[in-house]
């Protein structure tokens, strides 16, 4: 097989490597927004528990949560595996990434000052305008470079939907190479990560760029 | 004052208190962190047009005295009246509606400003009172008027960053006019500033001052207290240890406490 053969196969996976990332992305972020939203709840039980579920998600690979989600329903109730497995992919992953996302939000929402809270409340905000006005934009300028890593990595932790033989370019890649037993496909999959990511580098670069304008 | 007491616990919690002149009247104020009786029997009242300068060690509860009154500490004992209506009466508050409806009767202004950084200079301003409902172009006019008197044109679209500390308070005090309160409260405006910077911020106090706005301002700066005070407050070990025209407290206080405070503060 010719290097541009693996090339033209390995894209085909493509459209579906980019459909996990942006999915995940779609539902990661603002899930996590809730999660750390809950882990900072004052009743005890609910950060107790949101606290839990976030050292399990953080604290266990992601490839052995894709395996529980996609035949986790086989095993437990019998269930067909579902037909579409980027329905369980982009699940298992939006769910790791929202605990991790949930982290960094937590760390940025308490790392705003009191004070900022406090001239809000005399000045009249309600406690959701407070939020959406002054604090949620001071937290996402100052998580920016933090969620630009785990963006980063996502676009790499996509490789491990293979696990599950969901056809996106690094499955496919694995394959022709078992198949040609060539080293070729791991190299070229190896090139399109990192274009990606460099695309993913600029794009995040402007974006915090844009919230240059103050301190 | 006693006599409103036996009507306290009754009734609407908002409702008047007949026969009060005082925009502010604070009667028996508690305030309680853990088993530390921060606030022990404050009682004070603040007339339409005074300035009334509050001083005292650290430490003495003067930042929990405001707090309280602006609603940011939950009082608990004792009451809090705007316009001789309970905002909190025996330690029990009035409803959330209530408070809000209250709070835009105050201003408060800082040590450290708390200025939105992310906010343009005019944004910090005019957000509030927009957000109450008025008119856009009434706030940004009334805005600007606000800048031009604290000495900041020209720096609408400023940030905050961009600054100087005195600036900033400048702007922090312009945002809490912009909401016409009828009281403005100061917590040590100018303690996060260098010396330098502290006379530009005390000239437009004195100058609101001028003007017959009531203020509350707790301060170190005892000779801008003395100088545009109309009634000076002393306060130790969260008591009100004595009070009285500026020219009695600091030229012949009668109590040791005070005498002992302001001898430290010459030194
Ligand atoms: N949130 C809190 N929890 C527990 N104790 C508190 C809290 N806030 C204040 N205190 C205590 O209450 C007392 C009064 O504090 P406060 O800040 O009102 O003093 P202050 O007169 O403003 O002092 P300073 O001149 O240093 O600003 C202090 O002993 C302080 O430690
Ligand atoms: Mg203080």
């Amino acid at each position: 097989m010719s290097l541009m053969t693996m090339i033209v196969k390995m894209s085909e996976g493509l459209s579906k490597t980019c459909a996990i990332f942006f999915l995940t992305l779609l539902f990661s972020l603002p899930l996590g927004m809730i999660v750390a939203l809950l882990r900072m709840s004052k009743v005890r039980i609910v950060s107790a528990v949101t606290r839990f579920v976030i050292t399990v998600l953080r604290g266990t690979p992601l490839m052995l949560q894709l395996l529980a989600v996609t035949y986790g329903p086989y095993y437990l109730f019998g269930s067909n595996v579902a037909r579409n497995k980027l329905i369980p992919v982009v699940i298992a992953f939006s769910i790791n990434y929202a605990a991790y996302f949930a982290e960094i939000y937590r760390g940025g929402i308490e790392s705003i000052p009191i004070g900022q809270y406090e001239a809000a409340e005399v000045l009249g905000y309600s406690k959701f305008q407070t939020f959406m006005r002054i604090i949620l934009p001071q937290v996402i300028k100052r998580i920016m470079p933090s969620v630009t890593n785990e963006v980063v990595t996502l676009v790499k932790d996509t490789s491990m939907a293979f696990t599950v033989s969901y056809q996106e370019m690094f499955t496919i890649g694995k394959q022709i190479a078992n198949s040609q037993t060539s080293f070729m496909p791991f190299v070229v999959a190896g090139a399109f990560y990192y274009i990606f990511n460099v695309i993913v580098d600029y794009l995040m670069g402007r974006i915090e760029k844009r919230l240059d304008y103050y301190r | 004052m006693a006599d409103n007491k036996n009507t306290a616990g009754s009734g609407l919690i908002s409702e008047e208190s007949p026969g009060d002149p005082s925009i502010l009247s604070i009667r028996s104020l508690q305030k309680v962190f853990g088993a530390h009786t921060v606030l022990k029997d404050i009682s004070l009242s603040v007339n339409r047009g005074n300035v009334v300068s509050i001083i005292g060690p650290s430490g003495s509860g003067k930042s929990t005295l405001l707090r309280c009154a602006t609603f940011l500490e939950h009082a608990d004992g004792g009451d809090i009246l705007y316009d001789g209506c309970y905002a909190i009466r025996d330690g029990v508050r009035a409803s959330k509606a209530e408070l809000n409806r209250f709070r835009t009767r105050f201003g408060l202004v800082f040590q450290n400003f708390n200025l939105f950084p992310h906010y343009s200079v005019m944004r910090n301003i005019t957000e509030p009172p927009i957000l109450h409902g008025e008119d856009r172009e009434a706030v940004r006019a009334r805005a600007a008027e606000l800048l031009h008197k604290m000495g900041l044109e020209g720096k609408e679209n400023a940030y905050p960053y961009q600054l100087s500390g005195g600036q900033q308070q400048r702007v922090a005090i312009a945002r809490a006019l912009a909401l016409n309160p009828e009281i403005l409260f100061f917590d040590e405006p100018t303690s996060a500033l260098d010396p330098e910077l502290t006379g530009e911020v005390l000239k437009v106090i004195r100058q609101l001052a001028e003007e017959k706005m009531t203020m509350v301002v707790v301060t170190h700066e005892m000779p801008f207290a003395r100088a545009v005070s109309n009634r000076v407050i002393f306060m130790d070990g969260g008591v009100i240890v004595e009070e009285g025209h500026p020219e009695q407290v600091f030229g012949s206080p009668t109590q040791e406490r005070t005498k002992q405070f302001l001898r430290n503060y010459q030194q």
